[in-house]
């Protein structure tokens, strides 16, 4: 599956139209190495998906990219500006949500933000209302943080990260520990920002249908380096289609579908009631007919939606994702 | 400087709704009142002890007493200079006719400082100074701080200032708080009684060539003044642990053995005298202002001022390279 690595020159220059330009970046701590070699560009207006299992990587990433962690090697640019040479202007391009939503929980959560308002500069009020609105925040709003849902917590965590229009914002595991609606409202949150605010989102995830539903572009790491970056329909796209049959008997079907070229990987499911193949689509029919008129019955054919999760098993060598 | 201002205001909304003046001052309301009434029981015991009122003859009471103990044999050598001292003070304020406990608010305010300042002002300072930066580590809004477009060094400044802010309205709570409480039983008069200052100890005896009378409010000023200095470096040794060390608890516990440390090493620690570099025994300014004998040897005014500065100065150092330089993991 080598044809799915893609990744980006490792020692190109930074490109200067990219909002997020990140090279070689390598963390090292002791003899541990937790990220090695990561490079990739977010551009304008589009989300770009940073996805790996759990202890890959990716919050000690997100961190070098905010400037909480100084990288042992490699450069991070956000809109121009280096964060290690100008943090101040690099910053300000920036809204970000490291792991948890974490705010002041003694203060309400107009206090809190109030109190990053006043860190970025002089933000008007007018706008920390708007935010409000945007995040549906307007009932709750006086409200101690600490009596905050995580769901709420959440949003008012992106108020704050959007309170001086950032033109990128960082969100490391945004649906972590939401419910399925929250999931969902949170999803169309972020599209909705995108199209209107024509702001790049770098999120971060580790769950395959979250970055699938929600992303344009993909950065895959796994052990802290980075196996490919693509845009996730070619990923998809890319990828040969699988189908399953519904046939008896069996083995006359599995016999001759075998002997057509375009068929690979023909396995009986697990249960024994289907087989699966790879193939091209346009196949389907010719096949049907070959079946029936061989006397096989055909109860079903479905086109089976590689997803990220097949994907990444390829890629990894079948080790899955956490 | 305008932003500079707007990251104080910050840091000072915190602690205020952290509630931490409200502790405070909680903590002042219910214990001052306890030591207003010990002091008041003590005058009591003593008039009915000695039959009299007369100030004069308790501190001759008090003179004989220590006359006693000098002559008995079992006193250790440092405890017989430190009192040999004593008895030359309180001689010296009985044949000049001045009243060193004359009853009064402002004795108490002047007392209650001179008595506060090894261990109950530090605690208080800890309270307002010691999760000032820990605490934001361990709640993770550390990561909301230092990725706004503000420099590290900026951040970390203004949560300094604000606790030394914090640690000035500490002092002006005592001094106010203990006034007001004390007054309810001993009066509001006294601010000019006359205090004597300027003793020096030489040799382990007394030399009162530069003693001279006071106002009473004068040497209460330069006591509280003593007091405040001492609250800032406690409160900047906190600071640096508060930066050292994640857990709030764990800063605490440092900060509370280092200073107990102080107040256990200068009871007995007269012949180890290199106890007298650790801050915490430096604390008692305000002894060497009423002239008594500091228990560990070569311990001057000169010494601990020099001495609370430098590790006030090394603790500012350390908290700023640190802070600068650390990865913010977790």
């Amino acid at each position: 599956m080598n044809r799915l690595i893609n990744p980006v020159a490792e020692d190109t220059a930074i490109d200067p139209s990219a909002v997020l330009s990140v090279r070689n970046l390598c963390k090292r701590i002791g003899k541990k190495t937790l990220v090695e070699n990561i490079s990739f560009d977010v551009y304008e207006g589009e989300v770009f998906g940073f996805l790996g299992p759990n202890g890959a990587g990716k919050t000690t990433t997100i961190r070098m990219l905010v400037g909480l962690i100084k990288p042992t090697r490699g450069q991070v640019v956000i809109g121009g500006h280096d964060v290690r040479t100008s943090f101040r202007r690099a910053m300000r391009q920036v809204g970000s949500i490291v792991e948890n939503p974490e705010l002041y929980g003694f203060l309400t959560g107009w206090e809190n933000l109030k109190q990053f308002a006043r860190m970025v500069g002089n933000v008007p009020d007018e706008r920390l209302h708007e935010l409000v609105g945007m995040v549906n925040l307007e009932q709750r709003i006086h409200d101690k943080v600490k009596n905050y849902s995580l769901g709420m917590k959440q949003r008012l965590g992106i108020a704050q990260a959007l309170l001086s229009r950032p033109k990128l914002l960082i969100l490391d595991e945004p649906t972590n520990g939401l419910d399925p609606a929250g999931i969902r409202e949170m999803r169309g949150f972020i599209r909705r920002l995108v199209d209107r605010e024509k702001i790049s989102v770098f999120i971060s995830s580790h769950l395959l249908s979250e970055v699938q539903m929600l992303c344009d572009r993909v950065a895959i790491i796994q052990h802290g380096k980075m196996l490919t970056v693509s845009r996730v329909d070619e990923l998809i796209s890319s990828s040969v289609d699988k189908v399953e049959w519904t046939v008896t008997p069996m083995d006359t079907a599995e016999l001759l579908l075998k002997q057509d070229e375009e068929v690979k990987e023909l396995v009986v499911t697990d249960d024994g009631r289907r087989l699966t193949c790879r193939m091209p689509l346009d196949r389907i029919s010719i096949l049907t007919r070959v079946l029936v008129q061989s006397g096989v019955d055909v109860h079903g054919v479905r086109p089976v939606v590689v997803t990220l999760e097949d994907l990444f098993m390829e890629l990894t060598g079948g080790e899955g994702i956490g | 400087m305008a932003e500079f201002m707007r990251l104080l205001f910050n840091e000072l909304e915190k602690i205020y709704r952290r509630k931490r003046i409200a502790i405070v001052i909680g903590i002042l309301v219910i214990l001052i009142p306890m030591f207003v009434y010990a002091q008041f029981r003590e005058v009591q015991t003593t008039v009915e002890r000695l039959g009299t009122a007369d100030w004069r003859v308790a501190l001759q009471q008090q003179i004989i007493d220590s006359q006693n103990r000098l002559n008995s044999s079992r006193i250790p050598d440092e405890w017989r200079d430190w009192l040999q001292v004593r008895v030359e003070q309180l001689q010296y304020y009985l044949d000049h006719d001045v009243n060193p406990n004359a009853p009064g608010a402002p004795t108490f305010v002047r007392g209650f400082m001179e008595n506060g300042i090894q261990l109950f002002i530090p605690l208080l300072v800890l309270i307002v100074s010691i999760d000032i930066v820990s605490g934001e580590r361990s709640e993770g809004t550390i990561k909301l701080l230092l990725t706004r477009p503000v420099k590290r060094w900026k951040v970390l400044l203004s949560k300094y200032v604000a606790m030394g802010l914090l640690v000035s309205l500490l002092i002006l709570l005592v001094g106010i708080l203990s006034y007001v409480i004390a007054g309810v039983v001993f009066g509001y008069r006294g601010w000019n009684i006359p205090v004597l200052s300027g003793f020096v100890i030489e040799n382990g005896s007394l030399n009162t060539r530069y003693v001279h009378l006071l106002p009473q409010w004068k040497y209460i000023l330069m006591a509280y003044g003593l007091g405040w200095f001492v609250s800032l470096v406690v409160g900047t040794i906190a600071f640096m642990v508060s930066v050292l060390i994640r857990s709030t608890a764990a800063a605490m516990g440092v900060m509370l053995a280092s200073l107990i440390a102080g107040g256990i090493l200068s009871s007995f620690a007269t012949s180890w005298t290199d106890a007298k570099y650790l801050y915490s025994v430096n604390l008692e300014l305000t002894d060497y202002l009423a002239g008594q004998m500091p228990i560990v040897e070569g311990l001057t005014m000169g010494f601990s001022l020099v001495n609370l500065t430098v590790w006030a100065l090394a603790a500012l150092v350390i908290s700023f390279v640190v802070f600068i330089r650390q990865d913010m993991l977790q």
